[in-house]
Order: C-alpha cells, then sequence, then structure tokens
C-alpha cells in the first residue's frame, strides 16, 4: 500500500513577488489557509458580540443597551432592543457562528494550511479554486453582513430558516423580504466555496501524497479533514440548490416552499402547491452533516495534539479514523430526528430515532480511545493539551444529552426548548472551538515562527472552560422546565420563575466572553512579540515540522518533498532525538506499533 | 495544574449532576393519561445518561491526574485489554443501551402518536396565525362547517374564514380564544395553520406538535387533572412569537358544559 501512494506533480509556480498576489489574492494554500483563520476570528467576534447583546436582553427585558441605536436606530429605539431586533441578531448569531466560525476554522483555516504539508505535498492541485474558494466564502460574509443595512434589517426567521416563515416574503415580518434573499445568496455563496474547498481537499488527499505517506500513515488531522470535505462535497451540494429555491420564492414567483391558501394580515397570499417540509428535509439533509463538519475536524485536531503531549499514538490510530468515517455516513441517517414533531409521519420518526442512537456508538468509541490512550500516557500539560482534554469533557457532556434528543417520545418534551440549544452548543460548538483554541495553540509557532504565551493561554482555558459549563449546563435545566427557544422575553407564567437562571447564564456569558479578549491580546501580541519558535517546539512527529524553515517556505518543503518512513505518531519510543521518530526520519526504530 | 484540573472537571461533574438529582428545575406535573410512560422513560434515559457522563468524566479526571507526572524512565502503557476491549465495551455497553432506550422509547411514542383516537372522542379545531391561537367546536350537529381562507379577517373577527350565511355546518360553531376541554374525556384536536409554521405545546399535558400550513395534522389526548395550563407557540413565527399563546382549561363536564353554552351565546 505504501508504494501506491502517487504524487502528481502539479505546475510548479514561483512565489510572487507583490503584495498582492503575495497576501491577498495568493495561491498559497498557507495564506489561505490564515485568511480563513483571519475571517472566523473576524467572525467570531461579531457572532460573540450580537451573543452578548442577546444574553442582556434575556436577562433584563427592558434594559437600554447604551449605544444599541446606533447600531439599528429602529431595532432599538432608545437604546431598548425590539423583539424582531432580538430575533434578528439571535439569526445573525447562528449563521455566522455556524458557517463562518464553526466551519471555516476548523476544516477551511487548519485544514487549508496544515493538510498539503502533512502529506507532504508542495500545494494543493488546483491552487487557483483554492483562492477562489476563500474570496468567494469572503463575498458570502460580506452579503450576510450587508443585511444589517437594508432598510428593514437582516431576517428574523433563525438560523434554520423555516419556510414558510422564510419564503413568503416581507409579509411575514421585519427582515423576512430583503433579508431573506441576502441570507439565502450569502449562504449559497458560501457553498460554491466549500464545494471547492472540498473537492481541493478531497484531490490533495487522494493524489498529492509523498513518497511513503500512505493512507494509513496519515494523520489523524488529515484524516478528520478528509472525511469532512467528503461530507461537505455532498452536504452543501444539497444546501445551495435549496437556497437558491429560497430566492426563486422570493423574485420569481415560485412556489417550492409555500403551500395554497395562507393568509397573512387578512390577504390570500399569491402561492399555491408548495411543501413546507419540503425545506426542512432539504436544510436537515445538510444540517445534520453539519454537526459532524464541525465537530471531525475538531476530532482531528485534539488527537493530533494529544498524541504529541501524551507521548503515545492513539490506543489504536484505525478504530479512530473507522469511527470518524461511521460519523460520516451514519450522519446522513440521522437528520430526521430534528422532525419528530414537524408532522412528518410519525413512523419515520421511529426509523430516524435508531440510527440516532446508533450514531451514539462511534462517538463513545471515540471517547474512549481517547481516554483510554490516557492511561499509562507521560502527559504534558500546556494549554495545546489543556483545550484539547476540555474539548473531550466538552464533548461528553453534549454527547451525553444526545440520548434524550434521539428519542422521539422524549422529543415531546424537550423539542424547541433551551436542552436542545444546551446540548448542541456543547457538543458542537463549545466542542468544536476548543479545538479550534487547541489547534492554535500548538500550531501558532509553525504559522507564525513564533511561540504565544503560555500563562496567558493558561488564564485563557481556565476562564472559558470553567465559563463554558456555567453558560450551557443550565440550559439544559431551562429545558427540562420547558423553557421554549428563540423568546425574547419569558413573559408565560411558568417561564417566569426561571429568569433568574437566564440571569445567571447572562453573567456567565459576558465574563467567558470578555475572557476571549485575552486570547485575542496574546494572538496579536505574540504575532510581533513572541519568543521565537524552533522548527519544531512539542518534539511531534508529522510532516509540518519537518519543514526547513518556520514558517515553512512558499512550496512547503524548499524543493525537496519529504519521503515517509513511518506511521504517524511515533512517540514513546528510543529514538536518537528522544523519545520520538519524525515521519520523514529514515532512523530504523522498534515501533511502537498500536493494538488494534 | 493537571491535579486542579482533574479536580475542577469532578467538581462540575458532580455540581451539574446536583439539580437534576434533587430535580430543582425538572418537567412539570403530569396532567395527561398518556405521559406516564415518557415521563418513566424521562427517568430512564436520565439515569442511564447520567451514569455515562459521570463515569466519563471521572475516568477522565482520574488518568489526568495520574498520568501527567510521570517518573522518570516509565514507559508507556497500554489500557488493560487495549483498543478493542475499548470498541467491544462500547457495542456492548452504549449498544445495549441504545437499543433499549430505542425499544422502551418507540413504545412510548407509537402509544401516542402511532394509535388512532377513539370515535367518541371530543373533536375541536385549533387554528394557529401570527400571533394567537384560536379554537372551534363543532355546536349541537357535532360538525365543523368548511374553512374559506378569502374570507378570514381579524377585523370582522371571522378568524377561521367561515361563511355562516350559506353554509348550514358552520351555523352553530363555536369560535373561541381560549380552550376549555373536559376532565377524563378524549379530545382529537384538529390543527390547521392559516398562516405559517407554528406549534401546540402543553408542557403539563405531554403533548407537543408542530402547524403544517397545507397540511392539516391531529393529534389526541385526555386530560386527567382540573386546572388551567398555558398552550405556548415553539415554532418560530415572527416577532410576536414569544408571546403567541392561549390557556387550556381542563374542567369538570357539568363546567365544561355550561362554559360552552356561554361560549355558544356569545357566538
Amino acid at each position: 500500500m505504501h508504494d501506491m501512494s502517487a504524487h502528481a506533480h502539479v505546475a510548479h509556480h514561483a512565489p510572487p513577488t507583490s503584495f498582492i498576489r503575495k497576501h491577498i489574492f495568493s495561491i498559497d494554500h498557507k495564506v489561505i489557509g490564515k485568511q480563513y483563520y483571519g475571517l472566523a476570528l473576524v467572525a467570531v467576534f461579531v457572532g460573540m458580540v450580537l451573543s452578548w447583546l442577546m444574553r442582556l436582553h434575556l436577562g433584563w427585558a427592558n434594559l437600554a443597551i447604551p449605544g444599541l441605536h446606533w447600531l439599528s436606530s429602529t431595532g432599538a429605539p432608545g437604546d431598548v432592543m425590539t423583539p424582531e431586533y432580538y430575533l434578528q441578531l439571535m439569526t445573525m448569531h447562528g449563521t455566522i457562528m455556524v458557517f463562518f466560525v464553526l466551519t471555516t476554522a476548523p476544516f477551511a483555516a487548519f485544514g487549508n494550511y496544515f493538510l498539503p504539508i502533512q502529506v507532504g505535498a508542495e500545494d494543493m492541485p488546483f491552487p487557483h479554486f483554492n483562492m477562489m474558494s476563500f474570496w468567494v466564502t469572503f463575498v458570502a460574509f460580506l452579503v450576510l453582513i450587508a443585511s444589517f443595512f437594508v432598510s428593514d434589517g437582516p431576517t428574523l426567521g433563525g438560523w434554520t430558516q423555516y419556510a414558510p416563515l422564510s419564503a413568503v416574503g416581507a409579509v411575514a415580518g421585519p427582515g423576512q423580504g430583503m433579508g431573506v434573499v441576502l441570507w439565502a445568496a450569502s449562504i449559497a455563496i458560501f457553498c460554491v466555496g466549500q464545494l471547492l474547498g472540498s473537492l481541493n481537499f478531497i484531490t490533495t488527499t487522494l493524489n498529492m501524497r509523498t513518497k511513503g505517506m500512505s493512507l494509513w500513515r496519515m494523520p489523524l488531522t488529515t484524516w478528520g479533514w478528509f472525511i469532512t470535505s467528503v461530507m461537505g462535497l455532498t452536504a452543501f451540494a444539497v444546501l445551495m440548490p435549496a437556497c437558491i429555491l429560497l430566492i426563486l420564492d422570493h423574485v420569481a414567483g415560485t412556489s417550492f416552499f409555500v403551500a395554497s391558501n395562507l393568509v397573512l394580515n387578512d390577504q390570500l397570499q399569491p402561492h399555491a402547491g408548495g411543501s413546507t417540509l419540503l425545506w426542512q428535509h432539504l436544510f436537515w439533509f445538510f444540517g445534520h452533516p453539519e454537526v459532524y463538519i464541525a465537530i471531525v475536524p475538531g476530532m482531528g485536531i485534539v488527537s493530533h495534539v494529544l498524541v504529541a503531549n501524551m507521548r503515545r499514538p492513539m490506543l489504536s490510530h484505525r478504530v479512530l479514523v473507522y469511527s470518524m468515517g461511521a460519523l460520516a455516513v451514519l450522519s446522513y441517517m440521522v437528520y430526521g430526528h430534528h422532525m419528530f414533531v414537524s408532522g412528518m409521519n410519525p413512523v419515520s420518526s421511529i426509523a430516524f430515532s435508531f440510527p440516532t442512537l446508533i450514531i451514539t456508538i462511534p462517538s463513545t468509541i471515540i471517547v474512549l480511545i481517547w481516554i483510554g490512550s490516557l492511561y499509562g500516557s507521560r502527559l504534558r500539560i500546556n494549554t495545546a493539551s489543556l483545550f484539547a482534554l476540555g474539548m473531550i469533557s466538552m464533548f461528553i457532556s453534549g454527547g451525553v444529552s444526545g440520548f434524550f434528543l434521539a428519542q422521539p417520545s422524549l422529543d415531546i418534551m424537550l423539542h424547541a426548548t433551551y436542552f436542545v440549544v444546551g446540548h448542541f452548543h456543547l457538543v458542537m460548538a463549545v466542542a468544536a472551538i476548543f479545538g479550534i483554541f487547541s489547534g492554535t495553540y500548538f500550531w501558532f509557532p509553525k504559522m507564525f515562527g513564533r511561540m504565544m504565551n503560555e500563562t496567558l493561554g493558561k488564564i485563557h482555558f481556565w476562564l472559558t472552560f470553567v465559563g463554558a459549563y456555567c453558560i450551557f449546563m443550565p440550559f439544559h435545566y431551562l429545558g427540562l422546565a420547558g423553557n421554549v427557544r428563540r423568546y425574547q422575553a419569558f413573559v408565560d407564567d411558568y417561564l417566569q420563575p426561571l429568569i433568574p437562571v437566564h440571569r445567571f447564564i447572562t453573567v456567565a456569558a459576558l465574563v467567558t466572553g470578555a475572557a476571549q479578549l485575552i486570547f485575542l491580546y496574546n494572538l496579536i501580541h505574540s504575532r510581533f512579540g513572541g519568543e521565537k519558535a524552533p522548527d519544531n517546539p512539542w518534539q511531534a512527529t508529522s510532516l509540518e515540522w519537518a519543514t526547513p524553515t518556520t514558517p515553512p517556505p512558499y512550496d512547503n518543503f524548499g524543493g525537496h518533498l519529504p519521503t515517509v518512513y513511518h506511521d504517524p505518531y511515533q512517540y514513546g519510543i528510543e529514538g536518537s532525538t528522544g523519545d520520538y521518530v519524525m515521519q520523514n526520519s529514515p532512523e530504523k526504530v522498534q515501533s511502537v506499533g498500536e493494538e488494534a | 495544574m493537571a491535579k486542579i484540573f482533574a479536580v475542577t472537571i469532578i467538581v462540575i461533574a458532580i455540581l451539574s449532576a446536583i439539580p437534576i438529582v434533587r430535580h430543582t428545575w425538572w418537567l412539570p406535573p403530569d396532567v395527561s393519561t398518556h405521559g406516564q410512560p415518557i415521563d418513566e422513560q424521562m427517568s430512564e434515559t436520565m439515569a442511564e445518561a447520567g451514569l455515562s457522563f459521570l463515569a466519563a468524566q471521572i475516568l477522565l479526571a482520574i488518568f489526568i491526574w495520574k498520568y501527567s507526572k510521570p517518573r522518570p524512565g516509565e514507559k508507556i502503557k497500554n489500557f488493560p485489554g487495549g483498543a478493542m476491549g475499548l470498541v467491544i465495551a462500547a457495542f456492548l455497553l452504549v449498544g445495549t443501551e441504545v437499543l433499549a432506550l430505542g425499544a422502551f422509547g418507540a413504545k412510548a411514542w407509537a402509544s401516542i402518536y402511532l394509535t388512532p383516537p377513539s370515535p367518541d372522542a371530543m373533536p375541536i379545531q385549533v387554528q394557529a396565525g401570527q400571533f394567537a391561537f384560536y379554537f372551534r367546536y363543532p355546536g349541537p350537529d357535532g360538525k365543523f362547517g368548511p374553512l374559506h381562507p378569502d374570507l378570514i379577517s381579524e377585523a370582522n373577527e371571522n378568524f377561521f374564514g367561515l361563511d355562516t350565511t350559506h353554509d348550514a355546518a358552520s351555523k352553530d360553531d363555536i369560535v373561541t380564544a381560549e380552550m376549555a376541554i373536559p376532565v377524563n374525556r378524549e379530545i382529537h384536536l384538529l390543527m390547521h395553520s392559516k398562516d405559517l409554521g407554528h406549534s401546540f405545546y402543553v408542557p403539563e399535558l405531554r403533548v407537543h406538535q408542530d402547524f403544517v400550513p397545507g397540511l392539516d395534522l391531529s393529534i389526541h389526548f385526555t386530560a386527567n387533572k382540573i386546572g388551567k395550563y398555558e398552550i405556548v407557540c415553539t415554532q418560530l413565527c415572527g416577532l410576536g412569537h414569544y408571546n403567541m399563546k392561549a390557556y387550556l382549561e381542563v374542567m369538570s363536564q357539568e363546567d365544561f358544559d355550561s362554559w360552552l353554552k356561554r361560549q355558544a351565546a356569545l357566538q
């Protein structure tokens, strides 16, 4: 198998010299990776500020938030948020976070930078497509943000944009006209970027591996990105046409998602024959794989960071890869669990329930392999490994609530409550973000040639770890008590006693959010003033640490592609350089092997 | 630092579990005849998920504590049983657990959603629209008159679009803004949306179903405790979504009969 790994030669391109070709319209996968990271960083701060505003409003509904009217004079007259403005901010928070942070950072940013290097390639096979994928994504972000500046603001329909609320136009409320069109256009454009990116990731993995780099010698990160790109290719290919159909319902008089005889504002709507549930099927066919698109790269990153810090390979490399693959396959069979009480045939609910429950098996195996690999290891504690271990804790906490939401009989109580919000924030958002942080602290030295400040990193970790639990664990309690999500205020009699819990969450969210400023400071300060990084500061084994310079040169390996001699994680052995042997080292060692 | 981290994980896990064990925030008391299997399933799942949560977090913490300060020269060791042992454990423990949960959960679900209402269940129609529920009782003839969407008018309080001039069955229909039902009597609720997606959620009644525009659905239930409960919308339907609610009053048969008479007189 080793000799079968082919390396397709691409046309060599000389390093660019102009600023624009070097830093802006660059075809270098490393620059594109950093651009994706920068976009995700801007997006996550926008999304976080939106969540602060939402949380303040949920804790104190009539609170005047100084300066809010500058954001929207109609949405916040007298600095107090209107109900529709709350929903608009909520929709933008969800959309920005899911698409422009959780998809771009762990997958597009780190994947672009490190996948080609980890397989020993000098670039991706379609570098111009790669450049296009970032700039298309950037345009998608601008289109989404532009909806803040149209007359009645962004859409209020939630990141899921259920029809017919999203399809009937401005008659359904503020933002439901141009706001939805911009939202759908943004997401359709975003899909183009991700499809181009996924194609590049797949072809790089399959065709660009260097000599000796068999599939099983690829690091777990590469496996994570590869599996994710296969999911991306199929999931975004469904979401994009769905968004186009939604736009057509607005601008071309079609009725794909609008049924006949709907009456809004006492006016019979000029639509007929569409299906409300069609949108939900199309959206969730994308939406559930999207959960794994967000988390599988994080699983790869956490595994990669852990092995370097445990000084041992995973208990089983292959079982982890097979389990991530199983998650990807099963992710297409479970989407109906979002629709148990949607009016879908109740027999289908049972059919979707079982694969949803079964997907807990590969998830459990992944967690057990992580924990089992910690046993007998030589664990190093640093910010990167703390975030990796924190991710495992978050993934467990978010994962166990999946047992509930997989069962239609319990969904009767929990559907559309804060229990669901707590579940997905922990398992796909916080866990994925911990993966991003872990990857950042781990790879920053390679990307920028400087070390990040460990003390600031650890303060950032502690505040984020405890803070995230203080925010998201109480969401589950609220959900059990029947607290419905997507409410801008709690006027129902049974919800009012829960307001103190919301206030606690708000305070926790503000503190945890403020802690992210420490990260931002560390990032910027270390970029320019951090201690100079050695080529391999973590004594790690994979090829990104074998580049001739740090950061790597334009063609990654200085004109000499490496040859791979070992499995990716030769730690815990007696090599000439210490307890590890790099993948490209011809040194013969007693392989630590693996059990399964 | 590893030890502090390990202790923190365990403290967070235990603190998280305390409100669950104490039922500080929990499902409201059940007032339905079908809710018991749901509540039992919830408790069963909570026990299994809770134990898995605590076991995994504690194991993670113990290994972080124990293996972060290896003695010099100490070689790495493999977990007893290795990866295959863990895979087998996952299949056996979690596989059995989820199949059992799935089977019992499916039974609870089927007893509610796959069982038809009894023929003598009392039909009530509920219509959802931005941002209110309206209810319709068929009147003495036992029949609902047809709906005419073009006649819907909030201004004229013709919320359902009834044509009482031409449709005989509509003449005695009783339309209300609140829902009343007799205790211990099965209700067959016919659900209709006039505009967008909405939902009918009464936590105490263990009832939750979306309204689908263009697709009239029905659910059935029996309330077994007299009281007043809130009906809330859980499907985002626009700016007034948070305030879309109505009350469900469960009353004795006598009280219900006199309530319905009063409502009929108001039509």
